[in-house]
């Protein structure tokens, strides 16, 4: 089965999602970002659906449940670069996404998360502590 | 019977169109159809003699069934005459009158020559009931003709009144001017998320100063473009309530769970603010000539 990449940028995780998402796929991701916040200690998540053109309920819940589980692991989640007919669906649908931030692109994104991505982990003295968490 | 019925209107069309014509066009000169100044007597005239040519081609092809593929033509013509008239501000009276007027000088004909050869209730049942129908036809398409002359004009209008106008780098506004219903909602919001991704905008000011009231659903698709402009990444701020609006909403229990402003240059400080930008004055005003 195909999954989707998880990059790791310093303490941030970017995952693309460049293929029309189906149910197993989602579910994957979801699994997949869990353990990866865990193991590098990630504080931050960005979703970039920029490539996503087609959304449904289905999805929406995943990006919620996504960053209500990286908020238990202490990791703010953005969506960046959501397509007007996307946001329009996910409106319609009723799903706002009010636990998850956004931004217009990747680097609005990075800014928004106030994690340089060029920044080694080791540098960062204040949160070495509870990485490992 | 029937055979005999489809006769009387065929014999007397075919042999008295010419009479029968010239009775319509007096009808019609009568009821003043020729004074209204919107249609030349040349253009009326003719339209009637095609008409009665028409009918008479399909009468001798398919009797009074006015629905049938020989009345087609005749539908055909109705239907542009009425389209026309529709576009010209005709009245609805008026356009039904062209065709009911035909009634009696076909009544007169029938009552003049039918010789006792026809049984005349049977014949007058039949011409009345064709053209009955057929001036329902022409209602039918002159109505139809001013619904999509009325919707043409609601897509125009929508299109006009929902300009996006960039303001600063990255601070959009939309000024609303008009009722907001479900169909301009979508207008709205497509062109307002089509903007943002296209300038990359952050900031997008919706200013309601033109919305006349603002009612639960108003507020409500209010709403929704905040929550699909969020959703894009992109904050909006709504401005230009006015104070009876604002007094109304709160009578009525509207919230905007939004940040709103009173005025446009309230909401453009607060947007550069969020920037990091601000405006100040480079120096004191110039008095007197020293201007620009």
């Amino acid at each position: 089965m195909d999954r989707i990449p998880i990059l790791k940028l310093g303490k941030a995780l970017l995952v693309t999602i460049q293929v029309d998402m189906h149910d197993r796929l989602a579910t994957a991701l979801e699994e997949d970002l869990t353990a990866k916040i865990v193991s590098v200690g990630a504080r931050g998540v960005l979703i970039d659906i920029s490539a996503l053109e087609i959304v449904d309920s289905f999805i929406g819940r995943m990006l919620d449940n996504i960053a209500a589980v990286s908020r238990v692991l202490d990791a703010r989640t953005v969506v960046v670069g959501m397509r007007p007919a996307v946001a329009i669906t996910l409106v319609e649908l009723g799903l706002s996404l009010t636990g998850v931030q956004t931004a217009l692109d990747v680097e609005r994104g990075i800014r928004l998360i106030g994690l340089s991505p060029f920044e080694p982990l080791s540098d960062s003295e204040d949160d070495d502590g509870d990485s490992g968490g | 019977m029937a055979t005999t019925e489809r006769g009387a209107l065929e014999s007397v069309l075919a042999a008295h169109e010419q009479e029968v014509y010239q009775d319509w066009i007096g009808q019609l000169r009568a009821d003043g159809a020729f004074t209204s100044g919107r249609i030349s007597e040349g253009e009326l005239t003719g339209e009637c003699a095609r008409f009665l040519h028409l009918l008479r081609e399909a009468v001798a092809n398919g009797g009074v069934d006015v629905s049938g593929p020989a009345f087609a033509p005749v539908r055909d013509l109705l239907a542009d005459v009425s389209r026309a008239r529709a576009v010209q501000g005709y009245s609805p009276r008026e356009t039904a009158t062209l065709v009911f007027s035909l009634k009696q000088p076909l009544f007169q004909a029938l009552a003049r020559h039918s010789e006792g050869r026809f049984d005349p209730f049977k014949a007058s049942w039949d011409i009345g009931a064709m053209i009955d129908r057929l001036g329902l036809h022409t209602m039918e398409v002159f109505q139809s003709s001013r619904e999509q002359l009325i919707r043409r004009q609601q897509e125009e209008i929508s299109e006009l009144s929902t300009p996006v106008i960039k303001l600063w780098q990255g601070v959009l506004a939309l000024p609303l001017i008009g009722t907001l219903d479900s169909q301009r909602t979508q207008v709205v919001m497509e062109n307002l998320l089509e903007s943002i991704v296209q300038q990359g905008a952050e900031m997008a000011i919706i200013d309601i100063t033109g919305v006349p009231t603002v009612d639960t659903l108003t507020a409500q698709h209010l709403l929704k473009t905040v929550a699909a402009a969020r959703l894009m990444g992109a904050d909006c701020i709504i401005s230009g309530i006015r104070p009876q609006i604002a007094q109304t909403m709160v009578h009525l229990g509207v919230e905007l769970s939004v940040v709103s402003k009173a005025s446009l240059a309230d909401a453009f400080a607060l947007a550069l603010a969020k920037q990091g930008r601000t405006v100040t004055k480079i120096r004191a005003p110039a008095t007197g000539s020293a201007a620009v």
